[in-house]
């Protein structure tokens, strides 16, 4: 089963809900698919048992064989290729990988060449098992490191996603295969617009879901008359308590520390778990 | 020579376009005669790569160099590669900045930005 913690907006607590969910639910993977800023591992602070650099394909050009024909310069989608004095260059960090070039060229003057992007490292924190996606600085596109994050996956295994901000390719890409996605809100107008955005997706995605509002106020009711409006379920709140954020800022996990919240995210776990059952039942029935 | 300009319309009194990747039109002018082409860029609605793009359509008009306010790296590799000058430009119509080049008195662009990529974040 693999759960995707979602946010539109940066800072709500989806790193936070994310990692104390892995631990409460034991037996785990963590997956940070947060490639460009990826900070479970801040947390879970994971020993690291292996890693694995991630490459892409560009284009390389054979200027012998290459006829300044230009078929792969009017092609490119990603304007990663110019032509200048019968002469082709290649941008590599604007290059999407697709490999069209290649295809196209009639002389066959282009082949393919590998380069980093980034790193997977594989590591164990206790009963949680992490992956984490790095990028590397400069780079634009991350999605390769997801597709690696996500890619031995076994269906008996439990999968916490760390999902990137927002609501962009690399988020689509990294809840596509997921069973449930948990939109992680918080009580403001910013946080409800940004919830909007992911519910569109998880919604045109036609993925189970449910909210957790997080730094929970009583009396602060616009994600709840949100989700009512919507018929969104909400799985937990959490409250705002100043003990959290000083867990937080300490690098600890707050389930490990605090009985009452390890409730919290168990029972999270528990109901999620119940959903995607039930969903599998009916599903198939149908 | 020809001279390629961003333009923000389409014969000589339009202002320089404050852009380079983005601008709608280039205007791609003669300096010894005043004949002059508008040309337009394709690249204003590019999602990526709008200045290589831009760049591209410069080569292709035979321009050999450019006057402008500001270009971004990737565009001036393609711009220098082609041996085409990228000369700084100052306020005012297309006219004014090329009697301004003509008088001698554009300076060679120097500050290269790194590009407006990725903004908006992921």
């Amino acid at each position: 089963m693999q759960i995707a913690v979602l946010s539109g907006k940066g800072g709500t607590g989806k790193t936070f809900v994310s990692v104390n969910l892995a631990f409460a639910a034991q037996n785990t993977t963590y997956i940070d698919c947060d490639v460009e800023e990826p900070n479970g591992g801040l947390f879970l602070k994971p020993d690291i048992t292996a890693e694995e650099n991630i490459e892409v394909m560009i284009p390389k050009v054979n200027l012998e064989k290459c006829t300044a024909c230009r078929k792969c310069v009017d092609f490119c989608k990603y304007n990663a290729l110019a032509l200048v004095n019968n002469r082709l260059l290649v941008f590599k960090e604007l290059c999407h990988d697709c490999g069209g070039c290649i295809l196209l060229c009639p002389e066959k003057a282009l082949t393919e060449q590998g380069r980093t992007i980034g790193k997977v490292e594989y590591g164990i924190s206790g009963g949680v098992k992490t992956r984490t996606g790095i990028l590397n600085t400069g780079e634009a596109v991350g999605i390769p490191i997801i597709k690696r994050l996500l890619k031995d996956i076994e269906q008996e295994n439990i999968y916490v996603i760390d999902s990137p901000p927002g609501s962009s390719c690399a988020v689509m890409e990294s809840i596509k295969d997921c069973d449930y996605c948990i939109l992680v809100t918080e009580p403001t107008l910013f946080g409800v617009h940004n919830l909007a955005m992911v519910y569109e997706l998880v919604k045109l995605f036609g993925k189970p879901h449910g909210v957790v509002i997080n730094k929970h106020i009583e009396g602060e009711t616009v994600a709840d008359d949100y989700c009512l409006q919507n018929n969104i379920p909400i799985i937990a709140r959490i409250p705002y308590d100043d003990r959290i954020g000083s867990v937080n800022s300490q690098g600890k996990i707050v389930a490990a520390e605090d009985g009452k919240y390890f409730a919290i995210f168990n029972e999270i776990f528990q109901k999620i778990q119940e959903e995607v059952q039930h969903e599998a039942v009916t599903h198939t029935e149908r | 020579m020809k001279i390629a300009i961003p333009s923000e319309g389409k014969n000589l009194e339009s202002l320089v376009n404050q852009t380079f990747g983005r601008t709608e039109t280039f205007i791609v002018v003669d300096n010894s005669d005043m004949s002059y082409k508008a040309i337009d860029n394709t690249a204003a609605s590019a999602q990526g790569g709008a200045g290589i793009k831009a760049a591209q359509a410069i080569v292709d008009s035979g321009a050999e160099a450019i006057i402008t306010f500001r270009c971004g790296q990737n565009a001036a590799d393609v711009l220098k590669t082609a041996g085409i000058k990228i000369y700084k430009a100052t306020a005012g119509s297309i006219n004014d900045v090329v009697k301004m080049y003509n008088a001698g008195k554009l300076d060679e662009l120097t500050d290269i930005h790194a590009g407006y990529h990725n903004h908006g974040g992921a």
